[in-house]
This record gives structure tokens, sequence and C-alpha cells, in this order.
């Protein structure tokens, strides 16, 4: 059938399976809002308080569900607001297609109004990019930016369409939804060498990272893991991939990861690494990292092998597709010294448990998992209460931990709950810290739009906790620009004038009252918790050292 | 320092030239000459690049650019299995005293004027980079007007060509 660009764009979005998406209008994209207007039965738009949150949004859907989350977007400014939510996703590997306008091809390059090179902009942070030049390629060029988001290692990719190619006609042909190209194994030769040096280890360890959610490996993962007797840890991306209390796990490793994780990684002698690309948050210094290990790496992304680490073996493959292969090749295994080791260390970890009373970071956490289902999904911002959520908060179901990671960006995490909640229709938290909350309240007004069922957990701790725990360790208490004490904003006045229901605690009961009072609720809700602005994430594991050094009290 | 040598196959549309040399500007590495062309088919463009950095810096260079759906392929070429070369053209001052001499020189590299007046000479040499600069070294005696070379152009001997590299 004959239709305009901008009925293209729209059909082919529903087409390719996206029935939400979120986005801001303008100028240049005008045409498509007229167009989603028209088939809003298909396809539902979420209009965020800015382009940021929309990119935030769109990511945090396709962490939750799986799917490439769809964002779209005006040219110039409307553009470069969706850079931090690009760049989220492309260094956390996540499936997402932005959708931009640009003035019409004949004024391109001329400077006009809210004209802006976004595809060049855009360049180091998408998996690719497309300036789209005519209406005949524009179907089949956001049919491909779908497979490409989606294929192999996921990310993002954007595609520029100029405002004249919205509004021109051209016959469209319904296409089914692309599918991401086939998951490949590693080589025969790689995975056998792999499966002689793993046969070999006596004190084996499993570190996955969010690699093994794309790829949908737990139950391989994990009978690898019981067939070698390994011990498992987490990078960040890791998070939620399998259940919390799995008897093997130690939770995530890393800078500010679980003590006994991190020790106990340092000790293996053969850590097999699944969709992870060991990050300097994990590895701390290169030199001193794992130093008796041999590492079996298996990622699918090529350029992630032997990029930091010195892999023994490298193998580029889908995770579930090599385990596969790997698993005939594995033959059982018992290391009952590891495992006395391995429950030492977690003995010595118990030994630092914070036993103080009050609205402690470990408190606050215990309330959160008694209050909360563990399959609940929890979205964080960046800083200190994201830190203290990953090590502690109790999870056991994939993709319900909702958190920027290797980009950090503070500003993340509203824009990822509502995602969440878009995504899954559930209950979700968000746990973000005073700092962190002031880059992203302007979406509370989407919460209360949709009436979406958010209960945000605000740490007020009046700084920014992260920034001033490093001034604290490393700049002999200068609190140089992180206190925030001078505010006073009041965040209940502040989460009312929005519409969302709030209160203030500053105990551990009544934080557990009013959690439960949330959660049970449907409307949005806000509790804002009163911490001390000297508590610490910890243990630490300061940059560039290694686990040697890691600080598990204050005064170490 | 060691110095490469990479061909890249890349899909012939616009922006991917851009591509290209901004990944080895996000990893800092100086390119020291570069040739781009059209090859055997129009969907296809071909790179090479010559540049220094070390063993590691290259591998994760090269892996990086994988990551590039316009990427079709990738050769290293060594010394030994590789045709290469590059073209040069030189202008020169013209003067009765010196005349003589470049003649000669030219002749020796096999260099061939392509432009001739009373005030200068234009030459266009082909042949390996090592040559050109020997040659151009020579010229340095007889006042250089100015230079330019292509930059190094590569195949591999035999049958084999960059088309059939896989990157598995």
């Amino acid at each position: 059938m004959l239709l305009c660009g901008a009925d293209i764009i729209v059909r082919t979005l529903i087409e390719q399976g996206c029935n939400t998406i979120f986005g801001y209008p303008g100028g240049q994209v005008l045409d498509i809002y007229h167009s989603l207007h028209k088939y809003q039965d298909e396809i539902k738009h979420v209009l965020t308080a800015d382009e940021q949150g929309a990119a935030h949004a769109a990511d945090g859907f396709a962490r939750s569900s799986g799917r490439t989350g769809v964002v779209l977007a005006t040219s110039g400014p409307g553009a470069t607001n969706l850079v931090t939510g690009i760049a989220t996703a492309y260094l956390d590997s996540i499936p997402m297609v932005a959708i931009t306008g640009n003035v019409p091809t004949s004024m391109i390059g001329t400077d006009s109004f809210q004209e802006l090179d976004i595809t060049g902009v855009t360049l180091p942070i998408t998996k690719h990019n497309y300036f789209v030049g005519s209406i005949e390629s524009l179907a089949d060029t956001i049919r491909e930016a779908f497979r490409l988001a989606a294929s192999g290692r996921p990310g993002p990719v954007l595609v520029d369409i100029p405002k004249d190619i919205q509004r021109q006609f051209c016959e469209y042909t319904p296409a089914p939804a692309v599918t991401a190209d086939e998951p490949f194994a590693a080589k025969d030769i790689r995975i056998q060498e792999a499966a002689k040096c793993i046969n070999q280890a006596k004190r084996p360890f499993i570190f996955f990272g969010g690699g093994l959610v794309s790829s949908g490996a737990q139950a391989e993962m994990l009978e690898l893991a019981d067939r070698i007797d390994a011990a498992l840890g987490c990078s960040f991306m890791g998070i939620s991939a399998i259940p919390t209390d799995y008897p093997r796990f130690l939770g995530m490793q890393g800078m500010h990861g679980r003590y006994a994780c991190s020790v106990a990684m340092g000790k293996a002698d053969c850590v097999i690494a699944l969709g992870t690309r060991f990050s300097d948050r994990a590895t701390g210094g290169l030199d001193t990292f794992i130093p008796d290990a041999k590492i079996v790496h298996i990622d699918i992304e090529g350029a992630e092998l032997s990029k930091t680490t010195r892999d023994t073996h490298a193998l580029r493959g889908d995770i579930k597709k090599t385990l596969e292969a790997l698993l005939p090749l594995i033959s059982k295994a018992e290391h009952p010294q590891w495992k006395k080791q391995v429950a030492d260390i977690r003995t010595q970890e118990d030994s630092y448990r914070d036993t103080r009373e009050g609205l402690t970071p470990l408190n606050i956490r215990e309330t959160i998992n008694r209050c909360r289902e563990a399959n609940m999904p929890v979205a964080t911002d960046v800083g200190q209460h994201q830190m203290w959520s990953a090590q502690m908060l109790n999870f056991s179901r994939e993709r319900t931990f909702i958190s920027s990671g290797g980009l950090g960006a503070m500003g993340y995490g509203m824009g990822g709950a509502i995602g969440s909640a878009m995504a899954t229709g559930k209950k979700t938290l968000l746990i973000t810290g005073d700092g962190s909350f002031g880059m992203d309240l302007n979406e509370l007004a989407t919460v209360v739009t949709h009436q979406l069922p958010i209960t945000v957990i605000l740490l007020n701790n009046r700084v920014l906790g992260m920034v001033r725990q490093l001034q604290d360790f490393f700049f002999d208490k200068t609190y140089s620009n992180t206190s925030l004490e001078n505010r006073h904003t009041d965040f209940v006045m502040l989460a009312k004038a929005f519409g969302a229901d709030a209160e203030r605690v500053c105990d551990v009961d009544s934080f557990e009252k009013a959690l439960k009072k949330a959660i049970d609720g449907a409307k949005p809700y806000v509790i804002e918790v009163m911490v001390d602005k000297d508590e610490y994430v910890l243990p630490m594991i300061p940059g560039g050292k290694s686990v040697n050094e890691i600080i598990t009290k204050v005064g170490d | 320092m060691n110095r490469y040598t990479i061909a890249i196959l890349v899909r012939n549309q616009f922006g991917v030239l851009n591509r290209i040399t901004s990944m080895f500007r996000r990893r800092q590495f100086n390119i020291s000459c570069l040739t781009v062309s059209e090859t055997e088919s129009a969907e296809y463009s071909r790179i090479t690049v010559l540049f220094g950095g070390d063993e590691g810096n290259k591998n994760q260079l090269v892996n990086q650019l994988y990551k590039l759906p316009d990427v079709i392929s990738i050769k290293e070429f060594d010394n030994e299995n590789t045709v290469s070369c590059e073209l040069l053209l030189i202008k020169v001052v013209n003067c009765a005293e010196n005349r003589e001499e470049i003649r000669a020189a030219a002749d020796a590299f096999n260099a061939k004027t392509v432009d001739y007046t009373k005030k200068s000479i234009v030459m266009q040499l082909t042949d390996s980079s090592r040559r050109i600069d020997d040659f151009i070294n020579l010229m340095r005696d007889f006042n250089i007007l100015e230079i330019c070379r292509t930059g190094i152009v590569s195949l591999e001997r035999g049958e084999s060509t960059i088309r059939k590299i896989t990157n598995l």
C-alpha cells in the first residue's frame, strides 16, 4: 500500500513487534507523532519529561523484557538529550533502536534551526547508525536496525530520518519481525582445549556477567558448576541472572563486591568467564588480578577476548551453544578442599557483618528484602545506594535488577524503573539517592501520568555519598562540592507536588511500615529514608589495587 | 613500536571512512598513511592503512574494527607474502646547473617526467615506499617544491583474497 514515510516508520515499528515507544515530540518529528496518534491502538507512546528519561526508559524496558527498547526524539536538542541514554545502553549491551527526526534533506549541512549531525555525535556509542537518505530505503533500514540491535552482542542502533522523507509517499509491504542472527558455538578445537583446562582445575571459579543473561545460558552454567564443583560469582551486570540464594553463589565480585566473592576468585586456579568484559571495576590492578588462575573466556564479542586480561583460552561464541558443546567433554569432579576454603572465606565474610542498629545500609537492605518479593524488579540510580543494592538485595528471577553499570549514569534510575514497570506491568522499586534523584525526579511526572506502580526508596544522606566516600579515603576528608545540605529540598512535599504519595522515615520500623504500605498500594509512592552521611560502601578495593588490599571496615 | 599494514574491506557507502578512522582515533593510533578505493565490486571499498603500535594494541584494534557492521574483512600484511607499492608525484626546481643530475637520478629510479617547464619539473614514480623515500632523499639536494604520495597499497601474493577471510 502507498503510505507516507511517517506511517511507514510507525507501521514498521509495529511489524517489528514494538508495542511501546518512549519519546518526546518536536518540530522534525511532527509527522511521526501524527502517525503515532493514528496507530495508537497498536502502539503505545509514553511521553516522558525529557528525552534522556525516554532513552533510559527504553533501556529499562529492554533490560527487564529482553526485547528491543525503542525511543523517539526530535532533531537537535532532542537528539543530544538521548546521548547519555544511548551510551548507557551501549556500555551495558542493551538492545535499543533510537529514532530521531532531522531537518529536511535540502537543509542538511546548512546549520538550520535544530539541525544536528546526530549520526556523527553517536558514532562511538552505537553499534551502528543510519541516516535515511531515501524513502525507498526507510522500512528496510528500520528492520536492519532491529536485527543489528538484537544480534550477537546486543546494543543501541540509531536511525536519523529527515523530515522530507517522513512526508514522501512510497509503497509499503509489511514484513515479518526480523530475527536476530543465529547464535553460534565457539570453534570445536577451542572448546576441546578449554575442556582440558577445566578438567585439570583444582579450584574452579565461574565468573559471569550480563552476557549470560543475553544468551540465556543459566541452566548450562549451573550444570557446569555442579559438574566441576565450582564456586560462582558475578560482575555487576550479572546480578539477578541466578537466584541470590543459590548455594554455590558468592554474589558480586569487584571494587565494591562481596568479600567472599572477590577473595575466593583471587584464590582460584581456573576462572571460567562467561559473558563478561573484565572491566576495571571487576579486575582492579591487572598485574595482581586472579594471579594463579588460567582464564577460560567465552563471549560472543571477539573484541572482549584478551582485551584486559591474559585469557588462556579465548572462545568466541554464544555462551549457551558453546557450553552445550563443552559440557559433554567435562568430567565430574569434586574438590572438597576448595569447598572448605570457600566456606572458610564465607565465615570470614560473616565476621565483617555490620551489627549496628538503626537505618544502616544493611538494615535498610534487610528491610527491603523482608517487604519485597524477591522476583520484584528493582531499578537503581548510581552511587552508594546502587552498590548497597547490588551487594545485598535478594533476587530470584532474571532481568529484575535494572541499573546503569558500565556508564554509571546518575539519573538513570527513574527512566529505568518506568521502562521496567511498562514492560512488566508489575510493581517496581526504584532505589535512589538524593544526588541521583536530583537528576531524574522530573520523571515523577511520567510515573504519575501513567499511574505506574513504582515505589521510590530515596536514601537521603544530604551528600553525594560515593564521591564523598572517595574524598574521605583519598582526599583527606576535604569535601569539595559534595554536600547537598544547603539545598533544603523537602522531598515529601516535592513528591506530593508531582501528585505521588510520599512520606519521610527516620527509623527501621516506620520504614518497614511505609514500604509495606507502598508495595501493597497501587499508587506511585516516594519514601524518603534519612541516612547518616558517614555511611560507607564496604568492602572496597581501591581503584587499581588487588583483593589483598580490600577494605572491610572503616579504619582499615 | 612496530609498523603494521592492514587492508580493510568495507561496504562502499558514505561515512564508512569516518567510522574506520574514528576507531583508530578512539584507540589513539596515529595513521601514517591511508588509501581508499573502490574494488572489483562497486559494493565494496578497500582501505589500506599503515600505522605504528604494539602487537597487543594492534590486535585490539583489529578486533574493534570487526565490531563495525560495515567491515567485511581485514587482512594483515607481512613482508614475505605481500606485493606493495606507492605512487609519488614530486615537483623540483628546474635550473641549468641541476638539470643533468636530476635527469640521472630520475633515470636510475625509472621516474617519469610528467610535467616540464622552464622553472619546474614534475616527476612520477611508482615503487616500494622504501625506494620512494630514497628518491625523495636524493631530490632534497635540488630544492623540492612539493610532494604528494598516495600511500601504500598492498595485495597478498598468490590466489588468496581478502574476501575469503572470516573473523572466527
